[in-house]
């Protein structure tokens, strides 16, 4: 592989977290669901699906454990702000907290640990186009699973009916309501996928990325994810260009000091670049207070309480 | 089958029992962690609660503990009532350490008690600068606070990490990543002989007296409370809400920095990567726990600086990791925001409608 194509590849790698994660998180904000967890939920799914893979050896149950850990922790979310209605912000705090807690406490015994690596799975013929070939076919199965979900997310939000459905929901969920739709079921589900995806994202990093587990290894990228969805302003194409964006700035620091440029940064510098860069991005979509307030679902973030 | 019915008003009494509950149902979730970990639960909470504090020294470093939760709970309080999130008090404490630091070692040869005034503002300005940060992009560009000053805490970790490793490093320190040892004049005094327990609780004390008349005797206070009840309301009553998200940011921004001067000054006497222990976030369960009152930020420091210290012991002799400590945070949190419902909600029992 010649850098253009490695850098390629490593940015789409280090994007596909990102891609699940935001994704997972885009559907349940759709049902007016904010859950600022995904850190925490992140981190789980990436203990689960370590340990799992561990002893397992099989790292598509460590997958699943991942999915599993992140989907109940975003459940004891949904039953605080959705059923006890507690404060959406303080609870997906709380849920970032307990999280990376509770993990780097399950974690310990595994912190010597290191994986298998997985090899990518390479798709015929199409892997043997120059320069893109290897970065777009010849990837890891989450990469390409990534994409099959981001198919399937604007096909449900856009072209089904549950969809529609889901949209409605995070505009009005009083109208929703007064039709007939569960509201808090709905949100229930939508919040457990989010979780869920959280899970197999966390699951990513420890399972295919690194492949290990160190306390505090998902580094924000549950934070950055949640700042995605509001550069996507809630659509999932501009989510996989975005995850991709912050992939490459992630991948940014190994070449530029791999390259022999003969540059000499401090580390820190380039490792702080994807933090400003979400920083930088928020700044550029807020700045005009439409492209928020119009995009956004209008009921975000606010409890909601059936009437009967 | 069970019902959530709307109180007809707010129930004053569970708004108080609720953080209790919370403590319990904390309790009860430490019952299941040691068992289920094969540990003796009654044993566990010995060590984890009662052991810390069964002498003076242990007391004096409860307090010690507290010292920077305090600070940093009763600034974070300020905005949270008006519904300004800052949750990067942690890097603001950092950039608050780094500042004050660098005045330690930059009046390294100096004698006197300037140095450590000067410690002191910088400390606080060092909060100061970095909660600004958040604060400019959202009154000029609307950008979520939340989410900036989060982003921060990272950026100012790395901060640290490269000055430790660069500009700071102690040169006589076998290249270990920590600055020199502050002298004596940037030492923050002891309160008494015998243990660690200094001049910063008492910073603590007065910040929580200050806040107190600012929160419920000024009219800013008043003006903030009103903002985080009702939006609308404090719109049309002409309240500035970009002064709210100032004052919200940079008062919790200069106690997270003071705190961060604490540090460096009190128990730690030097800068290393590890300025703060999660300080910034877990004072974030106390400002909630206390229900964003300072008196209960007294309590609710005590209790969150048990914690800490359980989970050190617990490493100690049960062979525990100490992050057990944020397992028992984070539950602690989420408890309480389950428990809340309490205050609005009763529960009756209801025959299903047909």
């Amino acid at each position: 592989m010649d850098t253009l194509s490695a850098i390629l590849f490593a940015t789409i790698v280090a994007g596909t977290p990102l891609i699940i994660v935001a994704l997972g998180q885009l559907i349940a904000e759709k049902s007016g669901v904010l859950n600022l967890g995904a850190e925490g939920m992140m981190a789980m799914g990436a203990i689960a699906g370590f340990a799992i893979t561990h002893h397992s050896g099989s790292p598509w149950l460590g997958v699943l454990a991942g999915m599993a850990a992140g989907a109940l922790m975003s459940f004891l979310f949904a039953i605080v702000v959705l059923t006890l209605m507690g404060n959406q912000v303080a609870t997906g705090l709380a849920l970032s907290i307990l999280g990376v807690g509770l993990s780097a406490f399950i974690g310990k015994p595994y912190e010597s640990e290191i994986l298998p690596t997985i090899g990518p799975i390479r798709i015929p013929l199409l892997a043997d186009i120059p320069i893109i070939g290897d970065p777009l076919f010849n990837q890891q199965a989450l990469v390409y699973l990534s994409w099959l979900l981001f198919a399937a997310i604007a096909w449900f939000l856009y072209r089904s009916r549950p969809g529609l459905v889901l949209r409605a929901l995070g505009e009005s969920p009083t109208s929703a309501h007064s039709i007939g739709y569960p509201v808090i079921r709905i949100r229930y589900l939508a919040t457990l996928f989010g979780g869920a995806m959280a899970g197999v994202g966390g699951a990513f990093l420890s399972v295919f990325y690194t492949p290990l587990w160190v306390e505090g290894m998902v580094a924000g990228r549950g934070w950055i994810a949640i700042a995605l969805v509001v550069f996507a302003t809630w659509r999932p194409l501009r989510v996989i260009v975005g995850a991709y964006l912050f992939g490459g700035v992630m991948v940014a620091q190994l070449f530029v000091q791999g390259s022999g440029l003969g540059v000499n940064i401090p580390s820190q510098f380039l490792s702080a670049l994807p933090y400003l860069a979400t920083i930088i991005v928020l700044v550029i979509i807020s700045r005009d207070q439409n492209t928020v307030r119009l995009n956004a679902p209008v009921s975000l973030g606010q409890p909601y309480r059936p009437e009967a | 089958m069970l019902r959530l019915e709307r109180r007809p008003e707010a129930s004053h009494l569970m708004s108080y029992a609720s953080p209790l509950i919370a403590i319990g149902l904390m309790l009860v979730g430490g019952l299941l962690l040691f068992t289920l970990l094969g540990k003796n639960p009654l044993e566990g909470f010995k060590v984890f609660f009662i052991n810390p504090i069964s002498d003076w020294y242990g007391v004096s470093e409860l307090l010690l503990k507290a010292t920077p939760l305090m600070l940093i709970a009763v600034g974070l309080a300020v905005g949270f009532r008006a519904n300004v999130w800052n949750i990067g008090a942690e890097g603001q404490l950092i950039v608050g350490g780094i500042t004050a630091s660098a005045v330690a070692l930059y009046f390294q040869e100096s004698e006197g008690v300037h140095v450590l005034i000067l410690m002191v503002l910088a400390g606080g300005l060092g909060g100061m600068l970095w909660a600004a940060i958040p604060a400019f992009l959202k009154t000029r560009f609307n950008t979520n606070e939340i989410l900036v000053s989060l982003m921060l805490v990272y950026v100012a970790q790395l901060l640290v990490s490269w000055l430790v490793h660069g500009p700071m490093m102690d040169p006589d320190g076998f290249n270990f990543p920590q600055s020199r040892m502050f002298e004596d004049s940037a030492l923050l005094p002891l309160l008494s002989e015998g243990n660690r327990l200094n001049l910063a609780f008492i910073f603590a004390l007065a910040a929580l007296l200050v806040g107190y008349v600012f929160m419920y005797r000024s009219f800013t206070g008043f003006q903030m409370q009103v903002a985080g009840f009702a939006k609308n309301a404090a719109r049309y009553a002409g309240f500035s809400a970009k002064r709210m998200v100032w004052i919200g940011l940079l008062s919790g921004g200069a106690m997270a920095g003071l705190a961060g001067m604490a540090e460096v000054a009190g128990p730690m006497g030097q800068i290393t990567e590890h300025v703060s222990s999660n300080y910034g976030f877990a004072a974030i369960i106390v400002a909630f726990v206390a229900r964003l009152n300072p008196v209960g930020i007294f309590f609710a420091s005590l209790l969150m600086a048990l914690l800490y210290l359980g989970g050190e012991q617990a490493q100690q002799y049960m062979n525990l990791p100490s992050s057990i400590s944020n397992v028992f945070q984070g539950m602690l949190l989420l408890f309480l925001l389950g428990s809340d419902v309490f205050i609005n909600y009763r529960l009756r029992w209801k025959e299903a409608v047909a």
